[in-house]
């Protein structure tokens, strides 16, 4: 079976459009880099700050239950990288497979998250939803919204990930999208998530290992 | 498995490693040091999902400016914000 090649719109060939596919993605995930990086700059100016503080806030954190999410999104993006090969092969079922296994290992991550987030609140330390709060200074309280909302920025984005994996998938395994031709979709796809986690392999060691 | 599985399963593997090397300099580094090893396995973790997992390695040079685009202002917002803090 020959795959005619698809090209639309102002394309000359399929190439020129899949780089045009791509760089678009890329320009989307600069928007989000650029968003992360804000969280990053906050992240630095605390440390310069208050040294010894953050220290002691960041000790505090779950080293462990970090440790074992970065795990859990290192190995689903391996899922993804070994799917979108699948996908330019147009092996429908390996597409389906490893997308649905990275979308449960997202889904995982969310809930480990989930449970990390319970322990805070039972310690007191989780910014607007401990009450009473107890933080050991304005500083650990300063890094807990820091924490907060960086990790929940980041979680948000873990959520949509899943959403776009699992929609792929059913689009691929019903054929409503097929490959190869259509394979710039799984690409551009899998170039988010793998984005989301190259956030998060940022987001261990500024948040979780700051010594 | 494939070539190309192989590839992607070592590059895992590698990752995996750098997470564990990250996690144990942790324990033993303080300071500067602890920043400065902390922050360059990040970045080869990050260099190793781009270049493989993203597989920059396969696409022309437009691409992967494209890619990269958003670190170089990112450098350019750190930059500008550590002179503010540095010179206080």
């Amino acid at each position: 079976m020959t795959e005619q090649a698809y090209v639309s719109g102002p394309y000359v060939d399929a190439e020129q459009q899949r780089a045009a596919g791509l760089m678009g993605m890329y320009v989307f995930l600069g928007s989000e880099i650029m968003l992360f990086g804000g969280l990053f700059a906050a992240a630095l100016v605390i440390r310069v700050l208050y040294p010894h503080e953050v220290v002691e806030a960041s000790k505090a954190l779950h080293i462990w239950i970090g440790a074992i999410n970065t795990a859990v999104l290192l190995t689903s993006s391996l899922a993804v990288a070994v799917a979108v090969h699948a996908a330019r092969q147009g092996q429908r079922r390996t597409v389906v497979m490893l997308f649905a296994i990275a979308a449960v290992l997202g889904v995982a991550f969310l809930a480990i998250k989930a449970f990390e987030y319970s322990r805070e609140y039972a310690d007191g330390v989780l910014p607007g939803f401990s009450d009473p709060a107890r933080f050991t200074g304005n500083v650990e309280h300063l890094f807990m919204n820091l924490y907060l909302i960086a990790t929940a920025l980041h979680a948000l984005h873990v959520t949509v990930g899943v959403a776009l994996l699992s929609g792929v998938a059913t689009f691929v395994g019903t054929e409503r999208l097929l490959l190869p031709r259509r394979s710039i979709v799984v690409e551009n796809t899998g170039l988010y998530w793998h984005l989301v986690d190259a956030i998060w392999v940022f987001l261990y060691p500024v948040l979780y290992l700051a010594r | 498995m494939s070539a190309v599985q192989w590839r992607l399963a070592g590059v895992w593997g590698a990752l995996v490693a750098l997470l564990s090397l990250t996690v144990g300099a942790s324990f033993l580094l303080t300071g500067a040091a602890s920043i400065v090893v902390s922050l360059g396995i990040a970045f080869a973790k990050a260099a190793l999902i781009f270049w493989f997992f993203m597989q920059l390695r396969g696409e022309h040079g437009l691409i992967r400016v494209f890619a990269v685009g958003a670190s170089v202002w990112l450098l350019i917002l750190f930059g500008l914000a550590s002179i503010d803090y540095a010179t206080r």
